[in-house]
């Protein structure tokens, strides 16, 4: 199918269900049955099995329709990681019964994988399930899980082979959110808000057919979802000034009288960081595009999380009696972080987590010069022995 | 502001086949011709590398590739003299190539010349702009500077430019020998017109100049970088490879991160260069001020991760380190370039 039939095919929809008299999800339910909800995905899963970048195609098309859209930020875990996960390692049924409802957001998803002592080490996690007949009985502690309070269903990691090393001991499921044993409390963090969640798993019940990929894989499918998280963060195209630098550069343009020189210099090193870091983004992109993979991904998230950190401190710094000032400490609970809505302050205390989420800064610097540079690993005393013998 | 902010380019950063092999003939040639040795050699008065680059180099026709074909040249455009630059800066090699077939040439184009172009393309003679070896902008002429000796200096005067022949040239012991500072001395010297209103050929030039000595110094940063990494990998104390601790492990990520991005604005400002794209300007000083500080930093890096043996004459780290210092304020330094930038971007420096 080319691009023309695409565009044909986004009018007849539109044509068979007119955005101004259908109900939106009526719609979307429609939108996902004729291949257009993610057209790179296959024939009879919301897709039509074409090229990725056909999708804004019918963004374009869609959005300029007046057609209501699947409110992506609400549901970001289930269509970024979760969807993925499923196209790649669900069965048959399992991507029948789950993508259309996560496409849709009749179903929000939450990711339940890091706990209080499994962070970096993501694999030395102590979540256990155990099969009893036909159903897994999870107990354990997730935490920094995001929507799980607005959640349906999640992607889980748990221990099902304590006997086994860390890495060859886990298995993925997917888990009903609403089962009784789950419980969601609010973890509140230096901002005040209450982005993220603790969860509590106690004698939860997963059916066996909710297991995602064969027992003792679920490093490997863990290690695929985490991919598409790396690639949601580094991936993208950027404009021109953009991120934290274009919220300063905003203040620095209306407020002359808040101008200093070394203000001046820091500002413009940031500007100048975040334009290099736009121009590495698009190189990244053509390797992609060539086929060279890139090894920059991971580099990319260092400068993100240094330029946003400096650029955060600088807005508080230039704004002087203003950047004292911090709104609402309130424990509030937001779907999506309205990161440009807030004070300085809030800014300031959020771009600390940049280089802690999605991988420390520490981390990826083991990553880079392991994998990019060839420099010896890390002295591991943890590999080969049974996950129940390890030390903590 | 003098205008309206620019829009960024929609260009290529990867390079095709043709930039592929330039790149790797004259890696060749300067492997040839510039070994260390050699280069230390000219600190200590003996320059045995200039001359035979530079005959490598007009084999190969790299003096004329910014001149047209009519005149003689390569026709060529900053994306293949950004090649050539990166070798350079890799091997911290002497050349008159980023002061006469860069700098000089780009004035000489701009301006219609004709009768030096064809000299310079064949590689018979060099030529070199008389500023100040800082000057980001045309100014007042300066008779102390790089690139020098050259058989045609082109000297400023006030919007005017003349071509001078014959004058006398006293060399200047320099920070950094590979591209070493002279004075020259006008007198007796014939000068003849090429000009009289070359400022604005004179201010592209040395932007132009300004962008792809950002090349060099992605060149010279790489250099350091892998020189750095291959020697942690082999070097142990503590019996151990110390390119396992993580202290030196992360110090070289954080290295290797910052190479990559020099690399990808060196590109980007030679590839809007390359189109006379309205956005060179921008591209040029963010690329200019970005990568002068990687290189000064990968230099300062790899002397440093190399323990005692970086701070030695025999290593070819110093040769680095010199090259990188003095890049960074040739042609401005690094704040220069952001306070050129401010003025493009609508981010007024305060009153």
């Amino acid at each position: 199918m080319d691009e023309a039939a695409l565009r044909e095919r986004v009018d007849t929809l539109l044509a068979e269900h007119p955005p101004a008299t259908t109900d939106r999800l009526d719609f979307l339910h429609a939108r996902f049955d004729a291949g257009l909800a993610w057209v790179h995905f296959p024939d009879g899963l919301g897709g039509l099995g074409l090229p990725r970048g056909l999708q804004p195609v019918v963004e374009k098309a869609l959005y300029a329709a007046g057609a209501p859209d699947n409110d992506p930020r609400r549901i970001g875990i289930g269509l970024g990681m979760a969807a993925p996960t499923i196209l790649a390692f669900g069965t048959e049924e399992q991507k029948q019964r789950f993508l259309r409802p996560l496409w849709c957001g009749e179903e929000v998803w939450c990711q339940l994988f890091s706990e209080p002592g499994a962070g970096s080490d993501l694999a030395g996690l102590a979540t256990r399930a155990v099969l009893d007949g036909d159903t897994w009985i999870v107990n354990g502690q997730k935490v920094w899980t995001s929507s799980a309070h607005i959640a349906d269903r999640a992607i889980l990691v748990a221990r099902t082979d304590p006997d086994q090393p860390k890495h060859a001991g886990l298995s993925y499921f997917t888990v009903d959110m609403h089962d009784p044993g789950v419980e969601v409390r609010p973890l509140r963090q230096i901002t005040g808000e209450a982005e993220f969640n603790e969860v509590f798993l106690t004698d939860v019940r997963v059916p066996e057919s909710d297991r995602l990929g064969a027992v003792g894989e679920g490093w490997k499918v863990a290690n695929a979802t985490l991919s598409h998280e790396r690639v949601a963060i580094g991936g993208g195209a950027f404009p021109r000034e953009f991120g934290m630098v274009m919220k300063v550069a905003e203040t620095w343009r209306a407020r002359p009288e808040l101008r200093t020189p070394a203000t001046h210099d820091r500002l413009l090193r940031g500007w100048v960081d975040t334009e290099v870091a736009r121009v590495t983004a698009t190189r990244l992109r053509q390797k992609l595009a060539a086929g060279v993979p890139g090894p920059e991904g991971s580099a990319m998230k260092l400068s993100f999380a240094r330029i946003n950190q400096e650029m955060s401190a600088l807005e508080v710094d230039l704004l002087g009696d203003e950047g004292l000032e911090y709104a609402d400490w309130s424990e509030r609970r937001p779907t999506f972080v309205d990161f440009f809505g807030q004070d300085a302050g809030f800014r300031y205390l959020r771009a600390k987590g940049n280089s802690i989420e999605g991988g420390t800064s520490e981390v990826l610097r083991n990553v880079i010069s392991e994998r990019v540079l060839g420099l010896p690993t890390e002295h591991r005393v943890d590999k080969d022995v049974p996950w129940k013998d390890l030390p903590r | 502001m003098t205008g309206p902010m620019t829009r960024p380019a929609d260009v290529q950063l990867l390079a095709d086949d043709v930039e592929q092999d330039l790149r790797a003939s004259v890696r060749k040639a300067v492997d040839r011709h510039a070994p260390t040795d050699r280069l230390n050699a000219i600190y200590d008065g003996t320059d045995e590398v200039t001359g035979p680059l530079w005959s490598a180099f007009t084999e190969l026709g790299l003096p004329g590739l910014l001149v047209p074909e009519s005149l003689g040249g390569a026709g060529a455009t900053a994306r293949e003299a950004a090649a050539v630059l990166e070798q350079l800066g890799r091997a911290a090699a002497p050349s008159p190539f980023l002061t006469s077939s860069v700098v000089a040439t780009t004035v000489l184009v701009a301006l219609g010349d004709t009768e030096v172009l064809p000299l310079l393309a064949s590689g018979e003679q060099t030529a070199a702009l008389l500023v100040r070896p800082t000057s980001l902008a045309h100014g007042p002429a300066a008779l102390t500077t790089a690139g020098l000796p050259a058989d045609v200096l082109l000297l400023p005067d006030g919007d005017s430019l003349y071509a001078v022949r014959g004058a006398t040239t006293q060399p200047v012991s320099s920070l950094d020998m590979t591209r070493p500072l002279a004075t020259v001395s006008l007198e007796g010297a014939e000068r003849t017109l090429v000009s009289s209103d070359a400022a604005a050929a004179v201010d592209r030039a040395l932007l132009t100049g300004a962008g792809l000595l950002a090349a060099e110094q992605v060149g010279v940063a790489r250099w350091a970088l892998e020189t750095t990494v291959a020697y942690l990998k082999e070097r142990r104390q503590f019996g151990r490879v110390v390119g396992g601790f993580q202290a030196l492990k992360h110090r070289l990520a954080d290295l290797y991160a910052q190479v990559e991005q020099a690399d990808a604005a060196a590109r980007y400002a030679a590839a809007t260069l390359a189109t006379d794209d309205p956005d060179a300007p921008v591209a040029v000083h963010v690329a200019a001020s970005f990568c002068a500080e990687t290189a000064t930093h990968a230099a300062e890096e790899a002397i440093q991760l190399h323990g005692g043996i970086g701070m030695t004459w025999e290593h070819p780290a110093h040769l680095h380190l010199k090259r990188a210092k003095a890049d960074e304020l040739l042609l401005g330094s690094p704040e220069a370039h952001r306070r050129a930038l401010a003025d493009l971007v609508d981010l007024p420096a305060p009153r």
